[in-house]
């Protein structure tokens, strides 16, 4: 069982100066799960995430990637792993295949690989017309679909996704759920950090940041028992209604 | 290799589609390289005069013919008020005053001398200075000729006379465009180079695709590489463009080899990119690189010595001038351009350069970040 953690972390820590963004956080994640990172806004939810990905080095504490060390093997751990950024990521002035091939290049994968994955990706999201096509004339929605399918392009172990649905309608969370669903289907391990509730359900395991503190981490099932609450809403409200941070 | 491939495309395709990057690299040399020189222009033109005759004798009226001919100075009023005439420089429609004595002509025919009053309006020192020193030799040629009338055997002339031909090297006829295009060149290329540089990684940043390039396993030196080899390329092209502006338009064809003028240029862009660079990692968004270049570019241009000329700066600015990558260009540029020096002449220059390249690339490289 220990075998298959993808993610450690233990005791992990990050301040700005005086600031504890992240107080001792200690969690594990496991191969193939979707793991879902909650917390209300400035709760270090992203700065976690940034944490893991090689993004911002830890104040203290320990934790691995893939197996990897986060103070030492980040650039072992960028390898192996996808990051889709609150922020858009993809180039704007780039048409959607350009920025797939440049993406994919980039990982050091093959002309033949890109070709075939971009053709796969665009006929699977029924964008082929849309290929050739600048980014910055697409819906929100397709570029967040776009953004997430090329997150996966080189086929990291692990993905990291950051509010990936904000601001998205829900016919198209739903779709964007259907392809995380089908990742994690792959194998791909899911990290990901939302606000909403319903996607907390979605989630095989829960983890609830307050004030830089998980506060709890279980089964959606298992923390609704816990807190006797009828929904992820109503825990959510109980332990985030604890924060005495302010919102930065 | 292939990673460099993927970034030299991606910024390529980006810079020829931005529709403001292109018109900046085309009208930006042109219009400088077109306006500039004539403005920049030293030679003083257009110096409006007042003259106040209390003369009125034909000696006066031939000094005032003699001083309105010289092409230099527009007679602004002619009047036998001092405080007239003042009032027009009060109210600067007037750089100078030529107060003419009454008697003057008497004087000069009796007693063998005469006087006459200058005033200038120093609120434009350089105006007053030069137009001051116009006047002065107008008069005294004057002067000569008054007494060549009256000696009309200049060998029993009582007094010597030296007379200074000069002859200007490396820029004949003191066309002052000549001194200037190689300059504007110059800042052309350093403006594109920092300027260009500096905004298209910050706005990497303010967009926060950086952030998804920094989670990829990139090496830092290809995504650098990636960013400093398009603008490199950009500038050069800038060079050419302007070089052929500078023939077209002034007829400047450089005394050196092109030869000379492209390697020292190809190291000077390695530096200025450097400081782009460095610029940009200072820097989170692009007013912040806007400010911080600008601040920095008019330190440069004011101490390159394009306008003003750096032998003449106080020693402490001439020391400033020597931590100045553009006075080191501006320099080598005028060398080549109106003397022909040769790459063994600028050998210095190129070592210095070298070392700016170096070291500002190295600081950018170093204090570039893929991890906060």
């Amino acid at each position: 069982m220990s075998n298959d953690k993808v993610i450690t972390a233990e005791q992990l820590t990050k301040r700005f100066g005086h600031f504890t963004a992240v107080d001792h956080i200690s969690f594990d994640v496991h191969k193939g799960e979707i793991f879902g990172f909650l917390g209300a806004n400035g709760a270090g939810k992203t700065t976690a995430m940034r944490m893991l990905c090689g993004l911002s080095m830890p104040t203290s504490g320990k934790a691995t990637v893939a197996g990897f060390d986060v103070y030492k093997e980040t650039e072992k751990i960028k390898r192996n792993i996808g990051y889709m950024s609150q922020k858009f990521s993809l180039y704007d002035d780039l048409t959607v295949k350009e920025n797939m091939k440049f993406y994919g290049g980039i990982y050091g994968m093959s002309d033949k690989f890109i070709k075939e994955k971009t053709g796969y990706i665009l006929n699977h999201l029924h964008l082929e017309s849309e290929g050739d096509k600048l980014v910055k004339s697409l819906p929100l929605g397709w570029k967040q679909k776009l953004a997430f399918s090329v997150a996966i392009f080189h086929e990291p172990g692990i993905v990291f996704l950051d509010e990936p649905t904000g601001g998205v309608d829900p016919v198209t969370r739903r779709e964007f759920w259907n392809m995380i669903y089908q990742a994690s289907d792959n194998g791909i391990t899911i990290f990901v950090t939302t606000h909403y509730m319903d996607e907390a359900e979605y989630c095989n395991r829960v983890s609830i940041m307050v004030d830089g503190r998980i506060d709890a981490l279980d089964t959606p099932a298992q923390l609704k028992k816990t807190y006797e609450a009828k929904s992820m809403d109503e825990v959510f409200l109980k332990l985030a209604r604890k924060a005495t941070r302010i919102e930065i | 290799m292939r990673t460099l491939k993927f970034l030299l495309q991606k910024e390529f395709r980006q810079i020829f589609r931005d529709p403001a990057i292109l018109r900046l690299i085309f009208i930006m040399p042109v219009i400088q390289l077109l306006v500039l020189p004539w403005a920049a222009d030293y030679e003083m033109k257009n110096i409006n005069l007042s003259v106040i005759d209390h003369d009125h004798s034909g000696y006066s009226q031939k000094l005032i013919s003699k001083i309105t001919s010289s092409g230099y100075f527009i007679l602004n009023d002619y009047s036998n008020s001092f405080d007239k005439s003042l009032g027009e420089i009060e109210h600067d429609c007037s750089d100078l005053i030529l107060e003419i004595p009454a008697n003057f002509e008497q004087d000069l025919v009796k007693e063998d001398k005469a006087k006459l009053f200058m005033a200038m309006n120093a609120i434009n020192g350089v105006k007053a200075n030069l137009g001051g020193a116009y006047l002065n030799t107008i008069i005294q040629d004057y002067n000569r000729e008054v007494r060549m009338e009256w000696i009309q055997l200049p060998r029993f002339s009582p007094e010597t006379q030296i007379e200074v031909t000069s002859s200007n090297w490396f820029n004949p006829l003191m066309n002052y465009k000549y001194f200037m295009v190689p300059g504007i060149l110059v800042i052309l290329l350093t403006m594109v180079g920092s300027n260009l540089t500096a905004i298209n990684i910050v706005k990497e940043k303010e967009i926060g695709t950086i952030e998804q390039i920094n989670v990829t396993p990139i090496k830092k030196y290809h995504f650098i590489l990636g960013k400093l080899i398009p603008f490199w390329i950009l500038g050069l092209f800038v060079l050419t463009l302007g070089l052929i502006i500078a023939r077209l338009a002034y007829g400047i064809i450089p005394a050196g080899s092109f030869f000379t003028i492209y390697v020292f240029a190809a190291i000077y862009l390695l530096a200025i990119l450097g400081l782009g660079l460095l610029i940009s990692t200072y820097s989170v968004n692009q007013q912040q690189a806007m400010l911080l270049s600008f601040f920095v570019m008019m330190i440069f241009i004011l101490l390159g010595g394009l306008y003003t000329s750096i032998d003449s700066m106080p020693e402490w600015a001439q020391t400033i001038t020597k931590f100045n990558p553009v006075s080191y260009f501006i320099n080598v540029m005028r060398m080549v351009v109106l003397k022909g020096s040769s790459l063994s002449d600028i050998k210095e220059q190129i070592f210095i350069m070298i070392g700016f390249a170096v070291i500002l690339n190295g600081w950018a490289i170093f204090s570039y970040r893929k991890r906060s």
